[in-house]
């Protein structure tokens, strides 16, 4: 049995786990399989992240937040939580290997999911046209014309950087003015081959095994068009990723899971939530990194507040094999080194 | 980098297409996050399943022309090729449990 157990690699879980990790609870966190780091690996340049005036790659500063979690003694193990028992003192989380572990707290920092457009054929042609990766799947579509659906800071980077690869790039958003914050905005209607189609939304997708275009339909006055493309990158927003915890833990009336206040306190004791998961708002990565600090000092608190006998088993009860050695990326001079 | 197999526009048709057995082909790239995160996990089932499928890469970049003739507008995209002929496609990373759901035919 540990101190804790994080749930996710956002920049609320490791920032969670350097906290934790600096205050001795020697965290387990959970990464994930295959999204480890979380939304942030399928970001190009990050320009609002402080401490980085020339910006920084996500991939880049999620590693680096990966190895300063390490550097304190976070175990981190790529796996995906499958099943979690939260109620009782001991929490009990299984993983696709079906290794359990358990842990006198847990924080959920679980983030959210691409939102789907919910129209006919989005799922079918999904991979054929339809993206939810500009950085991954921009590079098939030189010299086409692609749509990007939304008004947000993603929809606006995912439209710039499609740019480099297609001729004209389409934005459909709903309403009239954006989301997105300015600079954003600005650097999209500078761009020539960015056309903005207000009160825009896609009514239909259309084409057999690739998209040849979608139907466009007017929000306000309700006639529609055609538009021909190839590429369709939907960027609508996110949902929480709650489905784990559905019957444990309390929702919020937009999803997101409950919180008491400005805390991180669910309603089960023992039981934390931290970044875009319980932020239906400003979703930005120091929102969640500074939401996993909150975590993680109330999680602490909480561990302190716990009887000598319940938390003794739990210190220094790292199980040896199923995770890396704490530490295990910084060498014998200090050196950060990658534990791949 | 990987210890799969890579395949190439010149030797897709011997390699794949001709292939006794079931060939799952990752269509992936350098600059794809995603692509990157499932490498290991094929690796891992190829190293479990080795006598029932055989798991190979095409970097897309490099491989235009099979990319392109197999409508690749989306990566990672694995692709299962029996008898010459795709008979399973999966799109995105997935967990191991979920690729071994997906690909449960060729794997049994």
């Amino acid at each position: 049995m540990r101190q804790m157990i994080i749930i996710g690699s956002g920049p609320a879980g490791y920032t969670a786990a350097i906290y934790a990790a600096r205050a001795e609870l020697e965290p387990l966190l959970i990464a994930s399989s295959v999204e480890a780091g979380g939304e942030l690996m399928n970001t190009t340049e990050v320009e609002n992240f402080p401490g980085f005036p020339e910006g920084i790659m996500g991939p880049d500063l999620m590693d680096k937040m990966r190895l300063q979690a390490e550097r304190f003694g976070t175990e981190v193990v790529y796996d995906d939580v499958t099943e979690v028992d939260l109620t009782g003192n001991v929490k009990r989380v299984t993983l696709g290997s079906g290794t359990v572990h358990e842990a006198l707290s847990v924080v959920v920092t679980t983030g959210s999911a691409y939102r789907k457009l919910g129209i006919a054929d989005e799922d079918r042609l999904s991979g054929y046209g339809v993206s939810w990766c500009a950085t991954c799947d921009g590079a098939f579509f030189r010299k086409r014309i692609v749509a990007v659906v939304g008004g947000g800071d993603s929809a606006m980077e995912e439209a710039t950087f499609l740019t480099r690869f297609a001729d004209k790039v389409y934005v459909l958003h709903r309403r009239d003015t954006l989301r997105a914050s300015k600079i954003m905005q600005q650097r999209a209607f500078d761009n020539p081959k960015i056309e903005f189609l207000w009160n825009s939304e896609v009514a239909a997708i259309h084409g057999e095994e690739l998209v040849t275009g979608i139907t466009v339909r007017d929000t306000v006055t309700g006639a529609e068009r055609e538009v021909e493309l190839t590429g369709l990158f939907i960027a609508v927003g996110n949902d929480p990723r709650v489905h784990l915890f559905h019957g444990q833990l309390d929702l919020t009336e937009e999803g997101t899971l409950a919180v008491e206040g400005r805390s991180s306190r669910t309603n089960l004791p023992g039981v934390f939530a931290a970044g875009d998961v319980i932020d239906p708002t400003y979703r930005q990565a120091v929102t969640a990194a500074a939401s996993g600090t909150v975590a993680a000092l109330d999680a602490e608190h909480f561990l302190a507040s716990l009887p000598g006998e319940v938390l003794r088993p739990a210190i220094g009860h790292v199980e040896p094999g199923s995770a890396p050695v704490s530490g295990s990326t910084v060498d014998t001079d200090g050196e950060l080194v990658g534990q791949n | 980098m990987s210890n799969l197999k890579q395949v190439t526009d010149a030797t897709f048709a011997q390699d794949v297409l001709a292939s006794d057995k079931p060939v799952l082909v990752d269509f992936w790239a350098e600059w794809c996050a995603p692509c990157r995160a499932v490498g290991p996990v094929l690796e891992q089932i190829a190293s479990e399943n080795g006598d029932k499928i055989e798991i190979v890469k095409l970097n897309v970049d490099e491989n235009p022309e099979t990319a392109a003739k197999y409508h690749i507008t989306s990566i990672p995209a694995m692709k299962v090729y029996r008898g010459g002929e795709v008979v399973k496609s999966v799109i995105g990373a997935k967990p191991k449990q979920a690729l071994e759901h997906e690909l449960a035919a060729f794997l049994a």
